[in-house]
């Protein structure tokens, strides 16, 4: 890929500011169209609407309407523009306005997209980077409440990230943009208006592939991404003040590449372990997170790894049914004292 | 705009059809002003679809409707299934997650259905429903029946594959389906013009060979007559067509959306100077029926939408026991039985417990 495209580094902001997910998402991509001007934005009201979801607020105005470019509503269509684009060695970031429009998609994101790199044999990449989040709990309903996560996580050739926090919103899509593959960016609409630090530093990547303990703790294990994290840990606060008990937190972070070994440490010194994730859990990221601590921490564990996510069915709209099917915190409460064997 | 020759009126209007029509759109304005209400009073959630400004090509389409024809829609649904019959009460208890909505408190807003009255459903993925309401034209060819499907969609569906889909299957299997295009300028926050390559959309209808026609969709008899006239040819001669109805939504593309970053209020104020309603009014008092018999209408109807409210705040919540109620077909317990041991929570609880099938 050339490099004389790339424009010269601006002055390296500096320091720490309070900031969004939203608008770390913002900040990510306005640095890397100031960096690459291979970098461009496309998908549906991204431009004059300022986004659907107001990621892109500012951006068409900055870059114009060439780099921010809204697209009609032809999901097919500019995903796979986005991949065209991309084999030429343009750096497309394809806004989906919720993943349950990819579905639209799904051919050019896992025929196509995601087959590029070993189908011809290493001659051509696929630098794309697909944004969209996903997220229920609003009374969406059915078409608009899912979580596939695992569907994209189970497809060799692409890569899933799911940021929970706005330093990994991000540090990660800036990894997203400049990484040489496909990449699925999972963002979550609950987490949106979250706030957190944010390193301003222009260079700093959040390395795709990577787990963190978001939170240390001995007892139990909850293992979890995106929203899930952001309620793990607010449970994990809850049960350290209500009942003395000690979750540590990993947050997944990449979804693929899988970072089992920081999944496995973490297992080897709590020897419990609970997955939870928003999407149904059946053949779904818990169900494969499950099968690699069974594997790797066989005899670490005191219990069965229990997993938590969206009751199995197509999510309704009333508001009582909707929460009954969700992972709330106090379900992931409930499930953490039961592998605890605190509570029955 | 296509030159309507009204000699060519399948069918004449007496005034009473006509006044049952402008209540219908006058119940659908009040409705959606309701809606608007009770959202932002959170007793409604989700996203919610209004349709003011977009009355006359609502109810004059669905006026075209045969007994026993067919309907199905995208998620901006209520005035068609208003205008269809189904009761301003059952549309309201579904909006606002009852158990005595139309779609039992599942659907929401973007999911109204009744299937008693030939109305398949509010869609919510933008153009699905097409190849969709292809496949029910198909069923109604099967079964030797001389009836037809209306698919509403909107200007924003037609830049979709499935649109190019399913008007190539009507054509070359010669079904029974129209495609009414709702084209109120401007999908989400993005005008025709900006969207659409070819934005005459009745036109498009012409590289699949079927009929293509545009008329102005806040004129209700025009509307009628031409969904009238292309709902027999598909009937009886087994023709699809395209039908684009030129028409204005006054209000955001939903109600978290003020509508006013991609367009300008001036440009909604014009609009308003032709509202259906008005011009509807008119023509009725034209034809003689006074104006106080018409005031009186109008009172009645904000009754009745108030009354639809009541009811809706009145009704109960789905149970929660029934959580998995539909999910599978009664009878498929026994198929899932041996799925359940070492299940995780989720499933365990809520499915298994919440009684599959019923």
């Amino acid at each position: 890929m050339s490099g004389s495209s790339v424009a010269a580094a601006p002055a390296p902001a500096s320091g720490v500011e309070t900031m969004t997910y939203r608008e770390a998402l913002r900040l990510a991509m306005r640095q890397e169209m100031e960096r690459d001007e291979r970098v461009f934005v496309m998908g549906e009201e991204v431009g004059l609407f300022d986004g659907s979801y107001k990621v892109t607020a500012g951006l068409m105005d900055e870059f114009g309407p060439d780099r921010v470019r809204d697209t009609p509503i032809s999901e097919e269509g500019f995903v796979g523009a986005g991949v065209g684009a991309a084999m030429l060695g343009e750096r497309p970031i394809v806004e989906i306005m919720t993943l349950n429009f990819l579905l639209v998609a799904m051919d050019q994101v896992v025929n196509h997209a995601a087959k590029i790199g070993a189908m011809f044999g290493g001659e051509v990449r696929c630098p794309l980077v697909i944004r969209t989040p996903n997220g229920a709990g609003n009374q969406l309903t059915a078409q608009h409440s899912q979580s596939f996560d695992g569907w994209f996580a189970g497809t060799p050739g692409l890569k899933v990230v799911a940021p929970a926090n706005p330093a990994d919103a991000k540090g990660l899509l800036k990894a997203a943009i400049r990484d040489d593959d496909p990449v699925l960016v999972i963002e979550n609409l609950p987490i949106y208006k979250e706030k957190g630090e944010v390193d301003l530093d222009p260079d700093l990547v959040a390395p795709i592939g990577r787990a963190a303990v978001a939170r240390e703790g001995s007892d139990l294990t909850v293992v979890a991404h995106s929203f899930a994290t952001v309620r793990a840990l607010k449970v994990a606060e809850k049960l350290a003040a209500e009942k003395g008990v000690s979750l540590e937190v990993v947050d997944l972070r990449s979804l693929r590449p899988l970072d089992v070994e920081t999944i496995a440490a973490s297992v080897a010194k709590t020897s419990r372990v609970l997955c939870v994730e928003e999407g149904w859990p059946s053949y779904g990221v818990t169900a494969e997170i499950a099968a690699r601590i069974q594997h790797a921490c066989f005899d670490d564990l005191d219990a069965p790894v229990e997993r938590l996510g969206m009751a199995e069915v197509p999510l309704p709209y009333a508001k009582e049914l909707e929460l009954a099917a969700m992972p709330t915190e106090d379900r992931i409460e409930r499930a953490a004292l039961q592998v605890l064997e605190l509570v029955r | 705009m296509a030159v309507i020759d009204r000699t060519d009126a399948p069918f004449d209007l007496d005034v009473g059809d006509f006044y049952d029509q402008y209540r219908m759109m006058f119940l659908i304005r009040r409705f959606e002003e309701a809606a608007e209400r009770q959202y932002k009073a959170a007793r409604i959630g989700g996203y919610c679809h209004l349709s003011s400004g977009q009355e006359a090509a609502t109810v004059g389409a669905v006026s075209a409707l045969a007994e026993d024809d067919l309907l199905i829609t995208g998620y901006r649904c209520h005035g068609f299934a208003l205008a269809r019959g189904v009761p301003p009460e059952a549309v309201m208890a579904e909006l606002f997650g009852r158990a005595h909505g139309c779609a039992h408190g599942r659907g929401g807003s973007m999911h109204l259905l009744d299937v008693s009255r030939g109305y398949y459903g509010g869609w919510g993925i933008v153009a699905g429903q097409l190849p969709i309401a292809t496949g029910m034209a198909l069923s109604l060819v099967r079964q030797g029946k001389e009836q037809a499907v209306l698919c509403e969609l909107g200007d924003g569906a037609v830049n979709m594959g499935a649109w190019h889909e399913s008007l190539n299957l009507a054509a070359v299997w010669n079904l029974p389906v129209v495609f009414m295009v709702v084209n109120n300028l401007y999908g989400m926050g993005t005008s025709v013009d900006r969207a659409s390559a070819e934005p005459d959309i009745f036109k498009r209808a012409g590289a699949y060979r079927i009929e293509g026609e545009r008329v102005d969709g806040d004129d209700l008899e025009e509307v009628e007559w031409a969904t009238a006239r292309l709902l027999r040819a598909a009937r009886e001669e087994r023709k699809p067509a395209v039908l684009e109805a030129l028409t204005y939504r006054y209000r955001g593309h939903s109600v978290a959306d003020a509508g006013l970053a991609y367009r300008t209020r001036d440009e909604i104020d014009e609009r308003r100077l032709q509202d259906p309603l008005v011009r509807t009014r008119e023509s009725l008092e034209a034809r003689g029926v006074p104006p106080e018999g018409l005031d009186a209408l109008e009172a009645e109807v904000e009754a009745e939408v108030e009354a639809a409210v009541v009811y809706a705040e009145g009704d109960a919540a789905p149970s929660v026991d029934q959580l998995a109620a539909g999910v599978y077909a009664a009878g498929s317990e026994e198929q899932f039985e041996r799925m359940r041991p070492g299940s995780p929570a989720g499933e365990e609880e809520l499915v298994f417990a919440g009684g599959l099938g019923r």
